[in-house]
Protein backbone atom coordinates (compact mmCIF):
# COMPACT_ATOMS: atom_id res chain seq x y z
CA UNK A 1 0.00 0.00 0.00
CA UNK A 2 1.53 3.27 -1.03
CA UNK A 3 0.11 6.57 0.17
CA UNK A 4 1.65 8.27 -2.85
CA UNK A 5 -1.10 6.71 -4.93
CA UNK A 6 -3.89 7.90 -2.68
CA UNK A 7 -5.52 11.23 -3.44
CA UNK A 8 -5.56 14.05 -0.93
CA UNK A 9 -8.79 15.21 0.71
CA UNK A 10 -9.49 18.41 2.62
CA UNK A 11 -11.44 17.98 5.85
CA UNK A 12 -14.09 20.37 7.18
CA UNK A 13 -15.68 19.91 10.58
CA UNK A 14 -18.75 21.46 12.14
CA UNK A 15 -17.96 21.76 15.82
CA UNK A 16 -21.58 22.10 16.88
CA UNK A 17 -24.99 22.59 15.35
CA UNK A 18 -25.55 26.13 14.15
CA UNK A 19 -21.90 26.82 13.37
CA UNK A 20 -20.47 26.40 9.92
CA UNK A 21 -17.99 23.76 8.79
CA UNK A 22 -14.41 24.84 9.26
CA UNK A 23 -11.30 23.62 7.50
CA UNK A 24 -9.20 21.56 9.91
CA UNK A 25 -6.62 19.87 7.70
CA UNK A 26 -6.15 17.26 5.03
CA UNK A 27 -5.55 13.53 4.71
CA UNK A 28 -4.94 10.74 2.21
CA UNK A 29 -7.60 8.17 1.34
CA UNK A 30 -8.35 5.77 -1.49
CA UNK A 31 -11.99 6.84 -1.87
CA UNK A 32 -14.50 9.28 -0.36
CA UNK A 33 -15.92 6.70 2.10
CA UNK A 34 -12.45 6.01 3.43
CA UNK A 35 -11.73 9.73 3.59
CA UNK A 36 -14.80 10.25 5.77
CA UNK A 37 -13.77 7.47 8.14
CA UNK A 38 -10.17 8.64 8.24
CA UNK A 39 -11.40 12.13 9.05
CA UNK A 40 -13.55 10.75 11.84
CA UNK A 41 -10.61 8.80 13.24
CA UNK A 42 -7.94 11.45 12.83
CA UNK A 43 -9.82 14.70 13.46
CA UNK A 44 -12.77 13.77 15.71
CA UNK A 45 -11.21 11.63 18.39
CA UNK A 46 -11.23 14.42 20.95
CA UNK A 47 -14.88 15.36 20.62
CA UNK A 48 -14.23 18.02 17.99
CA UNK A 49 -17.35 17.78 15.92
CA UNK A 50 -20.86 16.77 14.96
CA UNK A 51 -20.51 16.74 11.18
CA UNK A 52 -17.74 16.16 8.65
CA UNK A 53 -17.27 17.17 5.02
CA UNK A 54 -14.45 15.78 2.94
CA UNK A 55 -13.60 17.28 -0.43
CA UNK A 56 -11.01 16.01 -2.92
CA UNK A 57 -8.26 18.62 -2.74
CA UNK A 58 -8.03 18.87 -6.53
CA UNK A 59 -11.67 20.01 -6.63
CA UNK A 60 -10.76 23.17 -4.80
CA UNK A 61 -9.85 26.19 -6.91
CA UNK A 62 -7.67 28.50 -4.86
CA UNK A 63 -6.55 32.06 -5.37
CA UNK A 64 -2.91 32.61 -6.19
CA UNK A 65 -0.95 34.20 -3.29
CA UNK A 66 0.99 36.13 -5.96
CA UNK A 67 -2.23 37.98 -6.89
CA UNK A 68 -2.77 39.22 -3.35
CA UNK A 69 -1.97 42.86 -4.23
CA UNK A 70 -4.68 43.19 -6.85
CA UNK A 71 -7.20 40.97 -5.11
CA UNK A 72 -7.15 42.21 -1.53
CA UNK A 73 -5.25 45.44 -1.14
CA UNK A 74 -7.80 47.67 -2.92
CA UNK A 75 -10.30 46.91 -0.16
CA UNK A 76 -7.94 47.86 2.64
CA UNK A 77 -8.27 51.65 2.42
CA UNK A 78 -12.01 51.77 1.69
CA UNK A 79 -12.81 51.91 5.33
CA UNK A 80 -16.43 52.93 4.74
CA UNK A 81 -16.98 49.35 3.60
CA UNK A 82 -15.54 47.84 6.76
CA UNK A 83 -18.09 46.72 9.33
CA UNK A 84 -16.27 48.75 11.99
CA UNK A 85 -16.87 52.04 10.12
CA UNK A 86 -20.43 52.58 11.33
CA UNK A 87 -21.52 53.16 14.87
CA UNK A 88 -24.58 51.15 15.71
CA UNK A 89 -27.10 52.97 17.92
CA UNK A 90 -27.42 51.30 21.32
CA UNK A 91 -31.15 50.72 20.93
CA UNK A 92 -30.53 48.36 17.98
CA UNK A 93 -28.77 45.90 20.24
CA UNK A 94 -27.25 42.84 18.58
CA UNK A 95 -27.84 42.73 14.87
CA UNK B 1 -29.37 -12.98 35.60
CA UNK B 2 -27.81 -14.81 38.56
CA UNK B 3 -24.52 -13.48 39.97
CA UNK B 4 -22.71 -16.51 38.56
CA UNK B 5 -24.16 -15.93 35.13
CA UNK B 6 -23.36 -12.27 35.07
CA UNK B 7 -19.80 -12.92 36.36
CA UNK B 8 -19.22 -15.44 33.56
CA UNK B 9 -20.72 -13.11 30.97
CA UNK B 10 -18.59 -10.16 32.12
CA UNK B 11 -15.42 -12.26 31.90
CA UNK B 12 -16.31 -13.36 28.37
CA UNK B 13 -17.11 -9.88 27.17
CA UNK B 14 -14.17 -8.32 29.00
CA UNK B 15 -11.67 -10.94 27.83
CA UNK B 16 -12.77 -10.74 24.19
CA UNK B 17 -12.26 -6.99 24.27
CA UNK B 18 -9.02 -7.15 26.26
CA UNK B 19 -7.24 -9.75 24.16
CA UNK B 20 -8.35 -8.36 20.80
CA UNK B 21 -7.53 -4.84 22.00
CA UNK B 22 -4.05 -6.01 23.01
CA UNK B 23 -3.57 -7.70 19.63
CA UNK B 24 -4.62 -4.56 17.76
CA UNK B 25 -2.29 -2.46 19.89
CA UNK B 26 0.60 -4.35 18.27
CA UNK B 27 -0.20 -2.34 15.13
CA UNK B 28 0.49 0.94 16.90
CA UNK B 29 3.18 2.72 14.89
CA UNK B 30 3.10 0.01 12.18
CA UNK B 31 -0.11 0.85 10.29
CA UNK B 32 0.21 1.07 6.52
CA UNK B 33 -0.39 4.83 6.63
CA UNK B 34 -0.87 7.31 9.44
CA UNK B 35 -4.64 7.51 9.05
CA UNK B 36 -5.12 3.75 9.34
CA UNK B 37 -2.64 3.50 12.17
CA UNK B 38 -4.84 5.89 14.12
CA UNK B 39 -8.05 4.14 13.05
CA UNK B 40 -6.87 0.79 14.34
CA UNK B 41 -5.45 2.23 17.55
CA UNK B 42 -8.79 3.95 18.18
CA UNK B 43 -10.53 0.60 17.89
CA UNK B 44 -7.97 -0.97 20.17
CA UNK B 45 -8.57 1.74 22.77
CA UNK B 46 -12.36 1.37 22.45
CA UNK B 47 -11.98 -2.32 23.20
CA UNK B 48 -9.61 -1.82 26.13
CA UNK B 49 -12.08 0.73 27.54
CA UNK B 50 -14.95 -1.74 27.22
CA UNK B 51 -12.88 -4.45 28.80
CA UNK B 52 -12.22 -2.23 31.83
CA UNK B 53 -15.96 -1.79 32.35
CA UNK B 54 -16.74 -5.50 32.01
CA UNK B 55 -13.87 -6.65 34.21
CA UNK B 56 -14.61 -4.04 36.89
CA UNK B 57 -18.17 -5.29 37.02
CA UNK B 58 -16.96 -8.91 37.12
CA UNK B 59 -14.75 -8.10 40.10
CA UNK B 60 -17.56 -6.28 41.85
CA UNK B 61 -19.97 -9.21 41.37
CA UNK B 62 -17.38 -11.72 42.53
CA UNK B 63 -16.81 -9.69 45.71
CA UNK B 64 -13.35 -11.06 46.47
CA UNK B 65 -11.45 -7.82 46.06
CA UNK B 66 -10.28 -8.41 42.50
CA UNK B 67 -10.45 -5.22 40.43
CA UNK B 68 -10.10 -4.83 36.65
CA UNK B 69 -6.29 -4.89 36.85
CA UNK B 70 -6.18 -8.00 39.04
CA UNK B 71 -8.44 -9.78 36.58
CA UNK B 72 -6.54 -8.62 33.52
CA UNK B 73 -2.99 -9.10 34.74
CA UNK B 74 -3.08 -11.83 37.40
CA UNK B 75 -5.05 -14.59 35.74
CA UNK B 76 -3.40 -17.40 33.81
CA UNK B 77 -4.36 -18.55 30.34
CA UNK B 78 -6.85 -21.24 31.41
CA UNK B 79 -8.84 -18.60 33.32
CA UNK B 80 -9.44 -16.44 30.26
CA UNK B 81 -12.85 -16.77 28.64
CA UNK B 82 -12.43 -15.07 25.25
CA UNK B 83 -12.95 -16.61 21.81
CA UNK B 84 -9.79 -18.07 20.34
CA UNK B 85 -10.45 -15.90 17.29
CA UNK B 86 -9.39 -12.85 19.33
CA UNK B 87 -5.91 -14.17 20.07
CA UNK B 88 -4.97 -15.18 16.52
CA UNK B 89 -1.95 -13.33 15.12
CA UNK B 90 -2.30 -10.08 13.18
CA UNK B 91 -0.73 -11.44 10.00
CA UNK B 92 -0.81 -8.76 7.33
CA UNK B 93 -3.24 -5.84 7.15
CA UNK B 94 -5.81 -8.00 5.33
CA UNK B 95 -5.65 -10.76 7.95
CA UNK B 96 -6.17 -8.25 10.76
CA UNK B 97 -9.12 -6.74 8.89
CA UNK B 98 -10.66 -10.13 8.25
CA UNK B 99 -10.34 -11.19 11.89
CA UNK B 100 -11.80 -7.84 12.93
CA UNK B 101 -14.77 -8.13 10.59
CA UNK B 102 -15.61 -11.69 11.67
CA UNK B 103 -15.45 -10.55 15.31
CA UNK B 104 -17.37 -7.28 14.83
CA UNK B 105 -20.15 -9.12 12.97
CA UNK B 106 -20.58 -11.20 16.13
CA UNK B 107 -19.85 -8.49 18.71
CA UNK B 108 -22.48 -6.02 17.47
CA UNK B 109 -25.56 -8.30 17.55
CA UNK B 110 -24.38 -9.74 20.86
CA UNK B 111 -24.22 -6.26 22.42
CA UNK B 112 -27.59 -5.40 20.89
CA UNK B 113 -29.04 -8.40 22.68
CA UNK B 114 -27.36 -7.46 25.95
CA UNK B 115 -28.71 -3.90 25.74
CA UNK B 116 -32.14 -5.38 26.42
CA UNK B 117 -31.46 -7.71 29.37
CA UNK B 118 -32.97 -6.99 32.76
CA UNK B 119 -29.63 -6.73 34.58
CA UNK B 120 -29.14 -2.95 34.54
CA UNK B 121 -25.37 -2.96 34.97
CA UNK B 122 -24.87 -5.38 32.09
CA UNK B 123 -27.35 -3.49 29.93
CA UNK B 124 -25.72 -0.13 30.55
CA UNK B 125 -22.22 -1.33 29.62
CA UNK B 126 -23.70 -2.88 26.48
CA UNK B 127 -25.51 0.35 25.62
CA UNK B 128 -22.30 2.34 25.90
CA UNK B 129 -20.26 -0.16 23.88
CA UNK B 130 -22.78 -0.78 21.13
CA UNK B 131 -22.22 2.68 19.60
CA UNK B 132 -18.48 2.11 19.34
CA UNK B 133 -18.91 -1.36 17.91
CA UNK B 134 -21.43 -0.22 15.30
CA UNK B 135 -18.60 1.91 13.90
CA UNK B 136 -16.09 -0.95 14.16
CA UNK B 137 -18.32 -3.16 12.02
CA UNK B 138 -18.90 -0.41 9.48
CA UNK B 139 -15.18 0.25 9.24
CA UNK B 140 -14.06 -3.38 8.97
CA UNK B 141 -16.88 -4.25 6.51
CA UNK B 142 -15.86 -1.42 4.21
CA UNK B 143 -12.25 -2.54 4.26
CA UNK B 144 -13.14 -6.16 3.52
CA UNK B 145 -15.19 -5.01 0.52
CA UNK B 146 -12.54 -2.52 -0.61
CA UNK B 147 -9.77 -5.11 -0.61
CA UNK B 148 -11.87 -8.15 -1.57
CA UNK B 149 -13.28 -6.38 -4.60
CA UNK B 150 -10.09 -4.42 -5.25
CA UNK B 151 -7.19 -5.55 -7.42
CA UNK B 152 -6.43 -9.19 -8.31
CA UNK B 153 -3.67 -9.22 -5.72
CA UNK B 154 -5.77 -7.72 -2.92
CA UNK B 155 -8.61 -10.12 -3.75
CA UNK B 156 -6.33 -13.12 -3.57
CA UNK B 157 -4.84 -11.99 -0.26
CA UNK B 158 -8.27 -11.44 1.25
CA UNK B 159 -9.54 -14.82 0.12
CA UNK B 160 -6.48 -16.42 1.72
CA UNK B 161 -6.94 -14.35 4.88
CA UNK B 162 -10.52 -15.56 5.06
CA UNK B 163 -9.39 -19.18 4.76
CA UNK B 164 -6.80 -18.61 7.50
CA UNK B 165 -9.13 -16.95 10.00
CA UNK B 166 -12.37 -18.76 9.18
CA UNK B 167 -11.74 -21.95 11.21
CA UNK B 168 -11.66 -19.83 14.39
CA UNK B 169 -14.84 -17.92 13.57
CA UNK B 170 -17.10 -20.88 14.26
CA UNK B 171 -16.62 -20.63 17.99
CA UNK B 172 -18.32 -17.23 17.99
CA UNK B 173 -21.57 -18.58 16.65
CA UNK B 174 -21.68 -22.11 18.00
CA UNK B 175 -23.63 -21.83 21.24
CA UNK B 176 -22.16 -23.68 24.18
CA UNK B 177 -24.04 -24.72 27.34
CA UNK B 178 -23.72 -21.25 28.86
CA UNK B 179 -25.21 -19.49 25.80
CA UNK B 180 -28.18 -21.86 25.82
CA UNK B 181 -28.68 -21.37 29.55
CA UNK B 182 -28.66 -17.57 29.15
CA UNK B 183 -31.11 -17.77 26.28
CA UNK B 184 -33.45 -19.81 28.45
CA UNK B 185 -33.18 -17.82 31.65
CA UNK B 186 -32.54 -14.23 30.50
CA UNK B 187 -34.98 -13.25 27.76
CA UNK B 188 -34.98 -11.31 25.50
CA UNK B 189 -31.34 -12.41 25.12
CA UNK B 190 -31.31 -15.02 22.37
CA UNK B 191 -28.16 -16.61 21.08
CA UNK B 192 -29.86 -17.69 17.85
CA UNK B 193 -30.57 -14.07 16.96
CA UNK B 194 -26.84 -13.32 17.29
CA UNK B 195 -26.00 -16.19 14.95
CA UNK B 196 -28.58 -15.11 12.44
CA UNK B 197 -27.24 -11.55 12.39
CA UNK B 198 -23.66 -12.83 12.04
CA UNK B 199 -24.52 -14.95 9.02
CA UNK B 200 -26.43 -12.12 7.45
CA UNK B 201 -23.46 -9.69 7.76
CA UNK B 202 -21.02 -12.35 6.58
CA UNK B 203 -23.07 -13.26 3.51
CA UNK B 204 -23.78 -9.67 2.60
CA UNK B 205 -20.23 -8.37 2.98
CA UNK B 206 -18.49 -11.34 1.35
CA UNK B 207 -20.95 -11.14 -1.51
CA UNK B 208 -20.07 -7.48 -2.06
CA UNK B 209 -16.39 -8.29 -1.68
CA UNK B 210 -16.53 -11.12 -4.24
CA UNK B 211 -15.16 -13.52 -1.64
CA UNK B 212 -16.25 -17.15 -1.47
CA UNK B 213 -17.69 -18.06 1.91
CA UNK B 214 -15.95 -21.28 2.98
CA UNK B 215 -17.90 -24.27 4.23
CA UNK B 216 -18.82 -24.23 7.87
CA UNK B 217 -16.29 -26.89 8.83
CA UNK B 218 -15.17 -25.26 12.03
CA UNK B 219 -12.14 -26.29 14.01
CA UNK B 220 -13.37 -27.23 17.48
CA UNK B 221 -12.36 -24.36 19.78
CA UNK B 222 -13.01 -24.04 23.49
CA UNK B 223 -11.67 -20.60 24.33
CA UNK B 224 -14.84 -19.81 26.26
CA UNK B 225 -14.05 -22.74 28.57
CA UNK B 226 -10.46 -21.58 29.04
CA UNK B 227 -8.78 -23.88 26.50
CA UNK B 228 -6.74 -21.59 24.28
CA UNK B 229 -4.32 -21.90 21.40
CA UNK B 230 -0.56 -21.58 21.90
CA UNK B 231 -0.84 -17.90 20.90
CA UNK B 232 -2.28 -16.75 24.21
CA UNK B 233 0.82 -17.48 26.30
CA UNK B 234 2.87 -15.02 24.27
CA UNK B 235 0.21 -12.33 24.54
CA UNK B 236 -0.04 -12.74 28.30
CA UNK B 237 3.74 -12.80 28.73
CA UNK B 238 3.96 -9.39 27.11
CA UNK B 239 0.77 -7.93 28.57
CA UNK B 240 1.22 -9.15 32.13
CA UNK B 241 4.97 -8.84 32.58
CA UNK B 242 5.06 -5.37 34.07
CA UNK B 243 2.30 -5.65 36.68
CA UNK B 244 3.64 -9.04 37.75
CA UNK B 245 7.23 -7.87 38.03
CA UNK B 246 6.23 -4.62 39.76
CA UNK B 247 2.83 -5.28 41.38
CA UNK B 248 2.61 -1.85 42.99
CA UNK B 249 3.58 0.13 39.89
CA UNK B 250 1.43 3.22 39.35
CA UNK B 251 1.04 5.45 36.33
Amino acid sequence: MNSKNWPLFEVFIRSKNGLSHKHVGSLHAADPAMALENARDVYCRRNEGVSIWVVPSDHITASDPGDAEELYEPARDKIYRHPTFYTIPDEIGHM
Amino acid sequence: MSPNQSFELCLRMGDNALILGQRLAEWCGHGPILEQDIALTNISLDLIGQSRLWLSLAGQIEGQGRDEDKLAFFRDSNEFRHLNLCEQPNGHWGTTLMRQFLFDAFHLPLLEQLCKVEDQQVASIAQKSVKEVRYHLRWSSEWVVRLGAGTDESHEKMQQALLDVWPFAGEAIQPNAFDLELTETCPPYNVQAVNKAWWSSVNEVFNQANLDVPEANWAPQKGREGIHTERLGFILAEMQFLPRAYPDAQW
